[in-house]
């Protein structure tokens, strides 16, 4: 994915691989003109501008800004530790920690509620000494959304760390630099285009996120419905305020996931190139 | 100041058993062929990689000493690398990677920047601070990587193949400027590299590692005046031939006899130069020349008006001949072929 702007071939391709790819982008691109087709243009504005909509898109905003922060906290060291720390059961420890990247959203929150409820493992404690409730609360949501968010950082972030050369790391201690020290200095900013890019898909999982919050964190306008919550239960009672809130959704990510393309995802991680 | 260091490390198939010292204010080059265990030394030196057994000892400052368990960590070693690749941070500019090792060290950033900026004047890249490394040359690379380790007033410098990531039309020049700078530098300073021609210019001493053992040390002049390793031989281009001496006559391990005019007894090398190899191809005609090996020709290859004939068989020899005698001879690579030496020609001296 390095030089995919910069070295431009012109190839003749196989006319099958052309079909089947054009086929993939209309199977990704159809939902979407469905949606623009269907969307009732002259009163989107008031179904956005709507109360409801609005406290929703305010909550999903906050929520998944802060799980991409606490994705950031956790997952940049936990990515550290899978990708340069060879320990036993490391493969154990990394499906662990990336099994919510495949398994449904609704499990993993029925798994949060048993650990996390007021009856749950640690969530009883949790709610006794400390009268930290997590279920159904904002910072319910906040823990739903960093649960199914946090491997695709994880994941970025580690690839990124193995394809580094660790002589960086050595010239840095042989100037008397401290491990600490090489970390933030010399280890983070050779990462950063990886950190951004995991940081941008853990938040676009976490706006995306549902099945985990619902069963979580349950579905009450204000503090935990979230826009993919007030989409879905708009579809029962709403349908045009559904594609509304639906269309708001794609337009955020889609905005988001193009304008840091090109800061991002386009420009190679050239920082440890070899000036030679 | 010395630094004395034994080191021993098993990893993968290099074996290093290796002693080395480093007077006050000298520059060591570490000379040695591809796989030798150059660099891995110049890691333990820097604490990069602990010793298996062993001790590390700078003056009276023991960094590494597997025994009693010190270890001294590389940050807080008194040494600084030259690393092959240069190694310069590409997310900062120059200016700030040669203040790096200042600001790791709790320097106040104003004065790291003034002692940056002052290392960069003096290896002439006072223009270039606020660039980023990609834009220097490899020479300027090289120079800025200096700074940053010189930066930071080392004791002891490890220089890793300054000169190999240059390309060979650059190499003198950058050379040029590498031995005035490191002149400037009073401590201890060990070079590695497997060129010779690095090692002439730039040390004062030389130690040959060859398979993970330091063969010979001394002044360049006389570890090529009297090879002990095959490596150096080749250097040199001579013909290494190791055996015991005994009445007269060398003989290898493999019972190849080499008849030497005059040398003491026991266990000797003698050194056989390629041009005074003469080839024939039948030998049964009484010659003045004591030495005749059976071979087979496996190289021919011309350099100039010269032609060296690389020979299999009792002994591997490399012989110097005339394009003339070549095409008179007709010589043809898997030829039989009888190399013949006088033996006033052949160099002896103790192992």
């Amino acid at each position: 994915m390095t030089g995919g702007r910069r070295r431009r071939r012109r190839v003749s391709l196989p006319i099958p691989v052309l079909v089947l790819a054009g086929v993939a982008v209309a199977f990704f691109a159809l939902p979407l003109v469905g949606l623009l087709w269907r969307a009732p243009w002259s009163s989107a504005w008031g179904y956005l501008t709507d109360d409801d909509a609005l406290t929703a898109l305010r909550l999903s905003m906050i929520c998944s800004l802060w799980a991409t922060a606490l994705s950031v906290l956790f997952g940049v060291p936990l990515a550290w530790l899978l990708a340069k720390v060879d320990f036993p059961g490391r493969g154990v420890v990394r499906a662990l920690c990336t099994l919510s990247l495949v398994l449904p959203p609704v499990v993993g929150g029925v798994a949060l509620f048993f650990a996390l409820g007021r009856r749950g493992l640690v969530g009883q404690y949790l709610d006794r000494w400390f009268d930290i409730t997590l279920p159904f609360t904002t910072a319910g949501v906040v823990v739903a959304q960093t649960f199914v968010a946090m491997p695709f950082l994880v994941i970025t972030v580690e690839a990124s760390l193995r394809q580094l050369d660790t002589r960086f790391d050595d010239a840095s201690r042989t100037l008397g630099a401290s491990r600490w020290y090489t970390f933030r200095r010399v280890t983070l900013p050779a990462i950063r285009p990886a950190l951004a890019a995991g940081a941008v898909l853990a938040w676009a999982r976490a706006l995306g996120e549902f099945g985990a919050t619902i069963t979580f964190a349950g579905n009450f306008p204000g503090t935990t419905q979230t826009m993919p919550l007030a989409v879905y239960l708009a579809l029962e009672t709403n349908p045009e305020q559904a594609i509304v809130l639906a269309l708001a959704l794609i337009l955020i990510s889609f905005a988001v996931l193009v304008g840091l393309r090109d800061r991002w995802f386009g420009r190679a991680p050239r920082a440890n190139a070899v000036a030679a | 100041m010395t630094l004395s260091a034994q080191v021993a490390l098993q990893l993968g198939t290099l074996d290093l058993q290796a002693e080395l010292a480093v007077r006050p204010g000298e520059l060591l080059a570490l000379l040695g062929p591809n796989g030798a265990g150059k660099s891995t030394l110049l890691r333990c030196l820097a604490g990069l990689t602990p010793l298996a057994a062993g001790l590390v000892a700078l003056d009276d400052t023991v960094l590494d000493d597997p025994a009693t368990g010190t270890f001294v960590e590389p940050e807080d070693r008194p040494i600084s690398v030259v690393f092959q690749d240069y190694l310069l941070f590409e997310h900062m500019s120059v200016l700030e990677n040669v203040a790096f090792g200042l600001r790791a060290r709790r320097a106040p950033k104003a004065d790291a920047r003034r002692i940056a900026r002052e290392w960069l004047e003096r290896v002439g890249l006072g223009d270039y601070a606020d660039q980023r490394p990609r834009a220097l040359s490899g020479g300027q690379s090289q120079r800025a990587a200096l700074a940053r380790a010189l930066a930071t007033s080392p004791r002891l410098l490890l220089l890793d193949e300054p000169l190999a990531a240059l390309d060979a039309a650059t190499r003198s020049s950058v050379r040029r400027d590498l031995r005035r700078h490191l002149a400037t530098f009073d401590g201890m300073r060990i070079l590695v590299t497997h060129d010779p021609v690095d090692a002439y210019a730039l040390a004062d001493r030389v130690a040959i590692l060859e398979g993970g053992r330091i063969v010979q040390t001394g002044t360049l002049a006389e570890v090529t005046a009297h090879p002990r390793s095959r490596y150096v031989a080749d250097l040199v281009g001579v013909n290494l031939v190791a055996g015991v001496v005994a009445g007269g006559v060398l003989t290898t391990d493999s019972r190849a006899q080499v008849v030497i005019a005059d040398a003491p007894a026991g266990p000797s090398y003698a050194i056989v130069r390629p041009h005074s190899i003469a080839l024939v191809r039948d030998a049964t005609a009484v010659s003045s020349a004591r030495n005749t090996w059976r071979g087979t020709i496996v190289d021919i290859d011309r350099l100039g008006d010269r032609v060296r004939v690389s020979i299999d068989g009792e002994l591997a020899l490399i012989a110097e001949i005339t394009v003339a005698a070549l095409d008179a001879l007709q010589l043809r690579p898997g030829d039989d072929i009888h190399a013949t030496v006088k033996a006033t020609d052949i160099e002896v001296y103790p192992a």
